[in-house]
């Protein structure tokens, strides 16, 4: 904008319309400020004292074995859910691009999932796989033995399952809009120089569509590493599924120990906050390069 | 993109159509299973052999709307619509004070050049990526002293986390595509900024405005976690509700379905009106589609 004559109301009218919002925020980030205040001490809500015992939470962490465990779920967890959404969604969205009857229909289907309250989809997986439930009734006709779902070993890889039944059209909206936004004369001198199909896949549609992958590994990140809905109303944390939340919030919500949790929740914030500047970056310099703003 | 002729042929067509029904039904039939599950007695739902022709019934959603007490349970949760209306009343409120709060710092952050402009955005994006539980518990410990735990404004308050930085950020990109020329000429006629603000860029945001305000209410709606921590029997959502179908007793299934059906239908029909601008929405505006 051109700065015309600056008067002091000029000056102040941003901060002034902004002031609602700011209020609410500093009301947000308060409790934020407590949080990492509060991982410093021994805070337990059962006894009215607390005191500061400095990283004492976050060293104990590193001796504590669950925590570990329950690091390590997460981060498998958050790396099996995206190495299958992606690639998943991916190939969705590329057969949504073309036009053919119903066409409207499948992209309404394909947001359905997205759009339901999670804990009422891990829900209804729920339901599908209780030990007599449809899904072991479909694998008792191809002669199978029920499976356990949601106990033993199988517990993780069924929520991830429901994860990727749930967050799959995610990945494919995006990647779809980005498939819709590149250009076409690549495409077309690549038809006249009748480049195979993967070749046009490998050497034109991945990079172009680069950032929009990018964009979809972030935000899939960043909610898999702090997922707790699915898990609560699955297995609540038993036979291996503990994740980070949900063991932060038994370790706060049973145990009462806030501090110890708030350590807990702060370690893996600062894990989510890394991997999302790294993410964000390399999204910026594909933004970058795909727009030709690079020097 | 273009369609490539290769892929165009009958055979193609045929082909990528009968993928995207397999896909189709991958992503249907839990939710046809269920729907059909809260129509079924207890005894069709429990059959060992699955039924999928049965008499349905509207037992379930009877028992829970209306606490009729039916033979094959012990006793109908009756305080489902308890929880439906916890959820109306604090999703949109939750929608609306972001709405007031969220759309003129939008338009200041799209319109106006300030000091610490990009940490005050970056501050309401980073609250969309916190791990919940470190913000419910500080949060926990302060409703408890002031009053708050088990209210709708303590609720409607911590639901702003949700609906806030979406509103901000996605609004601001709305505001950001208006030419400023347009609104220098308002200003030119003698507008004030707050004539070029509701007579100028309001309406011309309109469309994305409510688009943004249903996937917020969509999102809050779907919200679980902090219903759960902070409410109680008085003010648990329905998401939290529906949960309570399984006690340790047994799992009233049939109810529990019936729940989730009515759970999920309000997010259902307003996603039907926000297709077009649902993309820019889930990524918080970093792709305009």
């Amino acid at each position: 904008m051109q700065p015309v004559e600056r008067r002091w109301q000029d000056r102040y009218l941003p901060y002034l319309i902004i002031l609602p919002a700011l209020v609410l925020t500093i009301g947000i980030l308060y409790p934020f400020i407590l949080a990492v205040v509060y991982s410093l001490t021994d805070y337990r809500l059962v006894s009215p004292v607390r005191h500061f015992i400095g990283l004492t939470n976050y060293l104990d962490s590193f001796r504590d074995i669950s925590f570990w465990s329950s690091l390590g779920v997460t981060l498998l967890y958050a790396a099996l859910t995206i190495m299958i959404e992606v690639p998943l969604g991916l190939g969705v969205a590329m057969l949504l691009n073309h036009e053919i009857r119903g066409m409207r229909a499948f992209r309404f289907i394909l947001i359905i999932p997205l759009m339901m309250p999670p804990v009422i989809a891990a829900l209804m997986w729920k339901m599908i796989m209780a030990e007599n439930g449809i899904l072991n009734y479909f694998i008792g006709l191809i002669g199978a033995a029920p499976v356990p779902w949601l106990a033993h070993t199988y517990s993780l890889l069924s929520i991830v399952l429901i994860d990727v039944w749930l967050y799959t059209p995610f990945c494919a909206i995006i990647l779809l809009a980005g498939l819709q936004s590149l250009p076409k004369e690549p495409y077309e001198s690549a038809l006249v120089d009748r480049a195979p199909g993967f070749f046009i896949f490998r050497r034109l549609t991945l990079p172009m569509l680069k950032p929009f992958l990018i964009l979809a590994i972030l935000f899939r990140t960043i909610d898999s590493l702090r997922m707790f809905d699915l898990v609560y109303a699955t297995t609540k944390g038993s036979h291996s599924t503990m994740l980070m939340q949900v063991s932060a919030y038994y370790e706060a919500f049973r145990w009462y120990n806030m501090g110890k949790s708030l350590s807990h929740m702060i370690i893996i914030w600062i894990v989510i906050f890394i991997v999302s500047r790294m993410l964000v970056s390399w999204w910026n310099r594909a933004m970058q390069r795909a727009t030709g703003t690079e020097r | 993109m273009m369609k490539r002729s290769r892929y165009s042929t009958p055979k193609h067509r045929t082909l990528i159509w009968l993928a995207l029904a397999g896909y189709a039904v991958f992503a249907l039939f839990p939710l046809i299973w269920v729907v059909m599950m809260s129509f079924k007695s207890h005894i069709d739902i429990v059959s060992p052999v699955p039924k999928f022709i049965f008499t349905p019934s509207i037992e379930n959603y009877r028992a829970i709307l209306f606490g009729g007490q039916s033979v094959q349970y012990e006793a109908g949760q009756t305080d489902f619509l308890l929880y439906f209306r916890n959820s109306c009343i604090i999703t949109i409120s939750a929608v609306l004070l972001s709405l007031l709060a969220g759309v003129p710092a939008a338009y200041a952050l799209a319109r106006y050049r300030f000091r610490f402009k990009d940490d005050i955005a970056f501050t309401f994006l980073s609250f969309r990526f916190a791990p919940e539980v470190a913000v419910i518990i500080p949060i926990y410990i302060l409703y408890q002293r002031l009053h708050l735990y088990n209210t709708y404004v303590g609720l409607i308050f911590v639901y702003q986390l949700i609906t806030l930085p979406l509103i901000v950020w996605i609004v601001r990109g709305y505001f950001e595509d208006i030419s400023v020329e347009i609104e220098q000429a308002a200003k030119l006629d003698g507008y004030s900024w707050w004539g070029v603000f509701t007579k100028i860029a309001l309406p011309l945001v309109k469309p994305g405005l409510a688009s943004t305000a249903v996937l917020a209410f969509i999102f809050a709606w779907n919200n679980f976690i902090f219903g759960l921590i902070l409410g109680s029997s008085d003010t648990y959502p329905s998401t939290v509700g529906t949960l309570g179908f399984i006690s340790y007793e047994s799992v009233l299934w049939g109810q529990m379905a019936a729940a989730t059906v009515i759970t999920i239908l309000p997010p259902l029909i307003l996603a039907i009106f926000i297709q077009k601008y649902l993309v820019r929405g889930l990524t918080m505006g970093a792709i305009r589609g």
